[in-house]
């Protein structure tokens, strides 16, 4: 699989390592009154669909950035990626 | 019809025009009692039990493709009971002990070969781990043998004693781990349903559930819809698929995994063997196939095809451990669609919804386990308890903080 980088261009997949869903970009609020229950579920539930799927993955062999990266699971074909930092900045995150 | 030597020889002599098939090919009725979703090991195995050792109930299995076509035909058919946490060791021990049976109990020849299983370790961490493990193994009864590098190299001169750049220190030996012709176990159990009343119905795929006032009332499929008052799923790497028509997410993922087979050669492997500084395990089938895999792509895949960087992992793993196996070609490689738990054990369980329950997050061990995970579903479903050594195997363990992570990777789906 080739990961079209957004700063570097076209990169072989392996230069990356994986990490998942990308809605571990979310941390929950750990002083919210139901933290544990959306702790619970932010770690250990997946919607792992069998279409697109938002994941994020690092590029440990190149610019050490995370991307996120949207991809078809039925078929492999990655449709976008997206700097990590500007997806978290994008849902008001100061990093 | 029963199977036996004696048969066989009749029907050779009589141009085998005598057999018929091993199961029927029923239309699904309006109803039954239970419905299990998947014709897989485990899906087949717990319509069998269920039949026979738990109920007199209408029972029916729906496949969505053919029986065998999912990772029960594409495993790499090791069995063993080598666990050491306490909620997985009885479980595996008790699915070695109905294997050791089943041949018996359903009448198919399965080929159950108890060739012993054999993990190199290759640093002393690695052989005191292997210590601990094999204590605890034998501490729940079951056999194990710690091996130093003399007797590896008496069993398997060949492997890579002399450059290797992480030597061989010894290994861990299983004696009654080994393989099973994994199609027949499909079949043998399909036939097994089958014969006691057991509809299976194939190429049929469940695309919805039907649940009011929080009950299951049956399941909706492209042959219509199908009640029942018992729902029991077990999809394997469709699990999410499947039980999100409930609104569930669940702690799983789904991975691929592949596996390899090259063209046949002289009988030179014994049983299994894995090694312990790559990921690399392979066995030699009776036509001669050195039968091997590794490990996940690791990324998230519905595919049932993995990538090229594994494969060469997978087979430079291979080449450091038995140098000898470099001229070999391979014949095949495929892959299969694993449900990758949060903890790298496996759930069977009930769920919120009266009437529907679940088997699932089998990683990539679930082959050795699927005569105990039948037993267990069965007992689960037929009971409403469950069986003695699935206690553990619960939804909420992740929420109480009770995982079994034999690996201790965490809630990383890919590396268990
Ligand atoms: C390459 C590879 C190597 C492996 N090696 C080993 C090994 O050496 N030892 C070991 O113990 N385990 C191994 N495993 C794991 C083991 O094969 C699986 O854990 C186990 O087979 C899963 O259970 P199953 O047999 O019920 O799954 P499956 O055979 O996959 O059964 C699930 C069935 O559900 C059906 N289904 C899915 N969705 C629907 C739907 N909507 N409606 C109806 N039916 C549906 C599928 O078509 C499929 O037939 C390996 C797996 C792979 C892929």
């Amino acid at each position: 699989m080739i990961i079209n980088h957004p700063l570097l261009g076209p990169r072989d997949s392996q230069e990356f390592t994986y990490l998942g869903d990308a809605n571990l970009i979310d941390r929950p609020d750990w002083q919210a009154p139901d933290a544990v229950d959306r702790f619970f579920e932010y770690l250990y539930l997946r919607d792992n669909p069998a279409g697109d799927h938002r994941e994020l993955w690092f590029h440990e062999q190149g610019d050490r950035s995370w991307v996120v990266v949207t991809r078809n699971m039925a078929t492999h074909e990655i449709l976008n990626v997206e700097l990590a930092s500007d997806v978290a900045r994008n849902r008001g995150r100061s990093k | 019809m029963r199977y036996s030597g004696f048969r066989v020889i009749r029907e050779a002599l009589t141009g085998h025009k005598g057999w018929t098939p091993a199961w029927r090919d029923p239309a699904p009725q309006a109803s039954y009692d239970y419905v299990i979703i998947g014709g897989g090991g485990h899906g087949l195995a717990t319509a069998y039990y269920l039949a026979k050792e738990f109920r007199q109930a209408r029972i029916a299995v729906i496949e969505k493709g053919y029986i065998g076509g999912g990772n029960v035909g594409r495993n790499t058919t090791i069995i063993r009971s080598n666990y050491m946490l306490d909620g997985n060791e009885p479980f595996y021990e008790f699915s070695m002990k109905l294997w050791e049976g089943l041949e018996q109990d359903f009448n198919y020849n399965a080929m159950v070969s108890q060739r012993g299983i054999l993990n190199l370790c290759h640093t002393d961490a690695q052989r005191d781990a292997y210590t601990r493990r094999g204590n605890a193994m034998r501490l729940n009864g079951v056999d194990a043998v710690l091996l130093d590098r003399e007797g590896v190299r008496q069993m398997a001169p060949y492997l890579n004693f002399d450059s290797a750049r992480f030597p061989i220190k010894g290994g861990l030996m299983q004696p009654r781990g080994g393989t099973v012709r994994h199609d027949a176990v499909a079949w043998g159990y399909a036939r097994g349903a089958d014969s006691r009343g057991v509809d299976i119905i194939q190429n049929c795929e469940v695309i919805g559930m039907r649940i009011d006032n929080g009950r299951i009332q049956g399941v909706e499929t492209t042959r219509g819809f199908i009640g029942a008052k018992k729902v029991g799923c077990a999809v394997a790497g469709s699990s999410s698929k499947v039980m999100s028509h409930a609104g569930m997410r669940l702690p799983i993922e789904s991975h691929v995994l592949q596996a390899f087979v090259s063209e046949g050669l002289k009988p030179t492997i014994p049983g299994v063997i894995t090694y312990g500084a790559g990921h690399f395990y392979v066995s030699q089938s009776d036509k001669g196939g050195l039968v091997f895999g590794g490990d996940l792509d690791g990324y998230n895949s519905y595919a049932q095809r993995g990538n090229l960087p594994v494969v060469e992992d997978v087979c430079e793993g291979g080449m450091s451990l038995m140098p000898m196996i470099g001229r070999a070609r391979l014949l095949r490689i495929w892959g299969g669609l694993m449900d990758m738990s949060m903890d790298g054990s496996p759930i069977i369980d009930r769920t919120d919804i009266e009437g529907l329950y679940f088997n699932g997050g089998w990683c990539y061990g679930g082959f050795k386990a699927t005569p105990a995970s039948g037993w267990a579903f069965a007992h689960l479903l037929a009971t409403d308890k469950p069986h003695e050594t699935a206690r553990a195997y619960r939804f909420d363990r992740f929420r109480k903080g009770l995982m079994i992570d034999e690996k201790g990777m965490g809630a990383q789906p890919n590396l268990h």
